[in-house]
């Protein structure tokens, strides 16, 4: 009953078949998508440096009539502050000028087939699950040099130099092989954030030692309260950086940026080992292992409902919950107490670090324009405006003076000054070296969940570390502090 | 002539179709096994041919041979699982009702239970995905949990337990993969011609001896055609994997599956070229896959 030319029904889900597998689960297609480049030598090696104009009121010598291009991570910070600040303050300044205006959520998805094919953006916001390799990026000189920035006079005072009106950190963070090339806007204070209200109502003091924070932690589990806890899903990685401050803190910086540097045996460290079981310890009496399938938005409303006292994680947190927030409650930020009576930083130090990547293309129509508009958002002005679009701080100093701070603000503020100079650094790697960093909020949830012992969490960093210290095709970089 | 007519017909139908499968499908592959032979890391505008050397470093890569060890447990359990309950659903939908008239019927209300099971294959695997985030959340709010902890027992943490992850996010696949597999073995059954059964029941054939004797057999290409796909989707698992349990093999590596890594790998860690080579991995284990099923249970077709 079959001739040649039908097609049966079992033959064409046959065929279906047949066709199916080919096509397959796509992964396979999922990196081929833009080597049109292929087998092309570049030109000419690119500089990224920019020529700097001699007139001070346009110190990088912008083009007033040439369109620039701003994309904007639309993440936590919303994209208004670009869009109805930066950007106008931008061409007021240069009257006839357009700013093209670009908000996304996939940096790296919607930017690498660009920066491949070499029409670029002039200004990137690059942050976000998907943000771009900036060493990578550097690597293909794709960065411009910011030296001329942080050397223009400043917007607000044109006798001091734009390096001078911000916080160190940001000079320190700029660097990529070497080389300024990145600048971070914002600051943010990381330790254990607690509601201050509910503090004042039960009459309970902060924890200096690790003895009085186990002791409120009986307390509080008479009151069915959890003394800690962090997101096991999503946000495992704020308790990696909770534990690596708190090394810190007891062994000194020295500890993290041995870490950042690759050191042999940084991770084997004792710092490192203390702060890990101190952490289990507190896990497995005072917290509860259901948060461990719980993921940051879930733990971080159980912290509203007051089910648990303190939370790892930084100042945007409270604009972060601003929305779900009760009245009764008030973040307020809390050092972590002293784990060892030697710890080499005294109770109130607590991490100040800076954040939020802003780069210019070098090969970009108009890095000039770029410069410039990054000198802007680094204005009094623009950084006043970012605070109170977002709430949260800029690296510009005395930026937020004059502004009514949210209770939160005002106590990284006051933490900051008891801190005075022991301020926690930040660990680069989670830039540097991803793949390290992935591992690293993995292996945290193993050892918090005591599935491995402090001792086996340090061995099998220190493993994975030295893989990526051997792996040539990972660019290193070094800190010196 | 007659022939260059016939073939020149569907020639002028398939030209669109082969044009846009090859753009879009054939040459991203060929491009990935270019790709899979350098050290791209996506930003570079010139490749650099590096041999085998990713090939080489992937046969010693652990994480490699735990998605392995992980696409083996779906391999076998998924298809087996999925196949056999939707045979069960789809027998007792057409053919469990017995004789009744001229022809089998299915039991009772079984157009209602056809909708039914075909949900699940409706919604979008994210969709999915987030459904069974709060069936298997951890705490007392979750669907599962929340019953458990009504009767008395400790909840369990069926995503966050490193012998339970890979197992719930299995139950969530043979869940979604069912309602389809039984409007495939429906349409198979509809197509046996009903003298057979009836000649069978007037033999004295109960329902068990109906449903081994002469739906299975004359089944057999379908369940073939069901089997290569669900064991495709065990190569697969992204989406679901990646909503359930996250991008790190959570926990402790119990979920770790190749298209999350070839994802991970190119575009978090920037080693295009290393994500290349598992990528063409996975083609040749899908391949052989498909070809091995086809060949092993290949014999003589059945005209109806």
């Amino acid at each position: 009953m079959t001739h040649p030319g039908e097609i049966t029904r079992r033959e064409l889900l046959r065929r279906i078949g047949l066709t199916a597998f080919v096509a397959g689960p796509g992964a396979g297609l999922l990196s081929a998508c833009a080597t049109s480049g292929a087998g092309d030598e570049p030109t000419s090696t690119p500089t990224g440096s920019i020529a700097v104009s001699a007139d001070p009121k346009n110190p990088f010598g912008v083009d007033a009539k040439k369109p620039l291009e701003v994309t904007i991570f639309s993440g936590g910070y919303g994209d208004a502050y670009a869009k109805d600040l930066h950007e106008k303050m931008y061409e007021k300044r240069f009257p006839g000028a357009t700013v093209k205006h670009n908000a996304t959520q996939q940096i790296g998805t919607q930017l690498r087939p660009r920066f491949v094919s070499g029409d670029v953006p002039d200004v990137v916001n690059n942050s976000g699950p998907e943000a771009l390799d900036l060493a990578a990026m550097a690597g293909e000189g794709q960065l411009a040099d910011l030296t001329a920035l942080f050397d223009a006079p400043s917007l607000d005072d044109p006798s001091k130099k734009v390096r001078d009106t911000v916080t160190p950190a940001v000079l320190d963070n700029a660097k990529i092989d070497g080389k300024d090339l990145v600048l971070n806007y914002t600051v943010s204070h990381r330790a254990l954030w607690y509601n201050a209200k509910l503090f004042a109502d039960k009459g309970w003091a902060l924890p200096k030692t690790w003895a009085e924070f186990k002791a409120l932690g009986d307390t509080a589990k008479k009151e069915g309260i959890l003394l800690f806890a962090y997101p096991g899903q999503k946000g495992p990685y704020y308790q990696l950086w909770n534990a690596l401050y708190t090394a810190a803190k007891i062994g000194g910086n020295q500890v993290l940026i041995d870490i950042d540097n690759l050191v042999d045996n940084a991770w084997n460290a004792e710092p490192v080992k203390q702060s890990v079981t101190a952490w289990v310890e507190i896990q497995t009496l005072y917290s509860d292992k259901a948060y461990f399938g719980l993921d940051h938005t879930q733990t971080q409303v159980k912290q509203l409902q007051n089910k648990l006292l303190f939370y790892p994680v930084g100042s945007w947190i409270e604009n972060e919950m601003a929305k779900d927030k009760p009245k009764d409650f008030e973040y307020a930020i809390a050092p972590i107490p002293d784990v060892t009576a030697a710890d080499k930083m005294p109770y109130g130090a607590i991490q100040v670090g800076v954040g939020e990547n802003f780069f210019v293309s070098a090969k970009g129509k108009n890095p000039q324009g770029g410069l410039e508009y990054l000198r802007i958002m680094l204005s009094k002005e623009g950084a006043k405006g970012f605070t109170e679009k977002t709430l949260n701080l800029t690296v510009v100093n005395g930026a937020a003076e004059g502004l009514d701070l949210t209770p939160g603000l005002k106590s990284a503020a006051k933490a900051q000054d008891a801190a005075g100079q022991n301020i926690i650094t930040d660990a680069r790697f989670e830039g540097w070296y991803k793949e390290l960093f992935d591992y690293g909020t993995q292996q945290i949830n193993v050892v918090m969940a005591g599935r491995i012992t402090p001792e086996k969490f340090c061995q099998n960093m220190q493993k994975k570390a030295d893989a990526i210290k051997k792996d040539s095709s990972v660019v290193k970089q070094t800190r010196s502090n | 002539m007659e022939r260059l007519r016939k073939y020149g017909f569907v020639a002028a139908f398939l030209a669109v179709p082969v044009a846009l499968y090859s753009v879009f499908v054939i040459s991203p592959y060929i491009q990935a096994f270019q790709i899979s032979l350098t050290d791209w890391n996506g930003y570079k505008s010139r490749l650099h041919y590096i041999g085998l050397d990713n090939f080489t470093r992937l046969f010693g890569d652990e994480v490699f041979w735990r998605a392995l060890r992980n696409h083996g447990i779906l391999l076998l359990v998924l298809p087996l699982v999925t196949v056999v309950i939707a045979l069960f659903f789809a027998f007792l939908l057409n053919l469990g009702g017995g004789t009744r008239g001229a022809g089998m019927k299915g039991i009772w209300g079984s157009r209602f239970y056809r909708v039914v099971f075909f949900f699940p294959q409706v919604l979008a695997v994210a969709v999915v995905g987030v459904l069974f985030k709060a069936v298997y959340r951890p705490d007392e709010s979750g669907v599962i949990n929340g019953a458990l902890v009504k009767l008395g027992l400790d909840p369990v943490g069926w995503l966050v337990e490193p012998n339970l992850a890979l197992w719930a996010i299995l139950a969530v696949m043979i869940w979604q993969a069912v309602g389809f597999y039984v409007v495939l073995f429906s349409a198979g059954m509809a197509a046996i011609p009903k003298d057979y059964f009836e000649a069978a029941a007037l033999d004295g054939a109960g329902r068990a001896r109906l449903f081994f004797s002469i739906t299975l057999p004359l089944l057999r290409d379908t369940i073939q055609v069901g089997w290569v796909y669900l064991g495709i989707a065990a190569f697969d698992g992204f989406a679901l994997i990646l909503v359930l349990a996250g991008d790190k093999g959570e926990p402790d590596g119990a979920t770790t599956v190749l298209p999350v890594e070839i994802w991970k790998t190119a575009f978090t860690y920037s080693k295009v070229g290393y994500a290349s080579a598992m990528g063409v991995v996975l083609f040749f284990l899908t391949v052989t896959f498909a070809v091995l099923t086809l060949r092993t249970t290949r014999r003589e077709r059945i005209e109806l």
